[in-house]
């Protein structure tokens, strides 16, 4: 069974700042958590888009009751590969990460796309899918659910870290709390059995 | 930010700063002028991979956006 996710979110800079800010939110006081970052693969295809590979270690804190059940991860940080496309023509920008180790345990894959907002072309939006899944017998809805509250709660660092990086390149600004400043227009979540989980993203390569 | 070699985050600060610039600059704005971070590229990669292969991190052979399935021990 998977969890899926999505959300939509506008960002309130224009596209080609935060295409450049993507880049740079790392370190950011809500990434605490993300231990190292580099590209390991990158190229410019024939038709001018920009295809990067990064791999994050990140530590992989679980809640109390897990550490109990699954001590030998504790031990080991979690390796993520985060593959992207920019399109500067198009103006969109497509993300895929998802977790290397630790996937028995927990698969999180998640895609997003930036693009330059319709509605408001000096705004940005966001699409955000995830798919959380667990084949641990006897624990993976837990784990699941576990798994979807920490993806929504890191959701609004990275949001929170990215909207950072803006201000500090760009002095944009960001509403900010009581209210989120990510404005939510939908949020939707559901299972999946097996046979109703989404296609793959396209092969671009 | 770090490398995930711990020798390399120099390398990699160096090359992030180029591409960076060469990003907003050059090619967000069309400009096809070439890339002129390409041997700063090349000697934070020689570092990394090797940190990588060093670490056993398993990412050779992964194909691009497809995440492989399980590996065992994962």
């Amino acid at each position: 069974m998977v969890k899926y996710f999505f959300s939509e979110a506008d960002i309130k800079s224009s596209w080609d700042h935060v295409f450049s800010a993507f880049w740079q939110r790392y370190p950011n006081p809500f990434s605490t958590h993300v231990l190292t970052e580099d590209v390991v693969f990158r190229m410019v295809t024939v038709d001018q888009q920009l295809i990067t590979r990064r791999l994050l270690t990140k530590t992989n804190r679980l809640p109390r009751w897990a550490e109990r059940f699954f001590p030998s991860t504790l031990s080991r940080c979690a390796f993520i590969l985060e593959d992207s496309i920019v399109d500067p023509v198009n103006k969109s920008f497509t993300t895929y990460t998802w977790n290397l180790n630790h996937t028995k345990l927990m698969s999180v894959k998640e895609r997003c796309i930036f693009q330059e907002s319709v509605a408001h072309p000096s705004w940005t939006q966001l699409q955000r899918e995830a798919w959380i899944s667990s084949d641990v017998f006897g624990f993976s809805r837990a784990i699941q659910e576990f798994g979807l509250a920490r993806f929504k709660s890191n959701q609004v660092k990275a949001m929170r870290g990215l909207e950072y990086a803006l201000t500090n390149l760009y002095g944009d600004v960001h509403q900010r709390p009581p209210r989120p400043a990510m404005r939510e227009t939908k949020e939707a979540q559901k299972h999946l059995t097996p046979a109703t989980a989404p296609q793959k993203p396209r092969q671009y390569v | 930010m770090n490398s995930v070699g711990e020798g390399c985050t120099d390398l990699k600060r160096e090359y992030d700063q180029c591409f960076n610039r060469w990003f907003a600059d050059k090619f967000l704005k069309g400009d096809r002028s070439g890339d002129p971070c390409t041997e700063m590229f090349k000697k934070y990669q020689s570092c990394v991979q090797k940190a990588i292969k060093e670490k056993d991190i398993p990412i050779d052979g992964v194909e691009f956006m497809r995440p492989n399935k399980e590996k065992p021990g994962s």
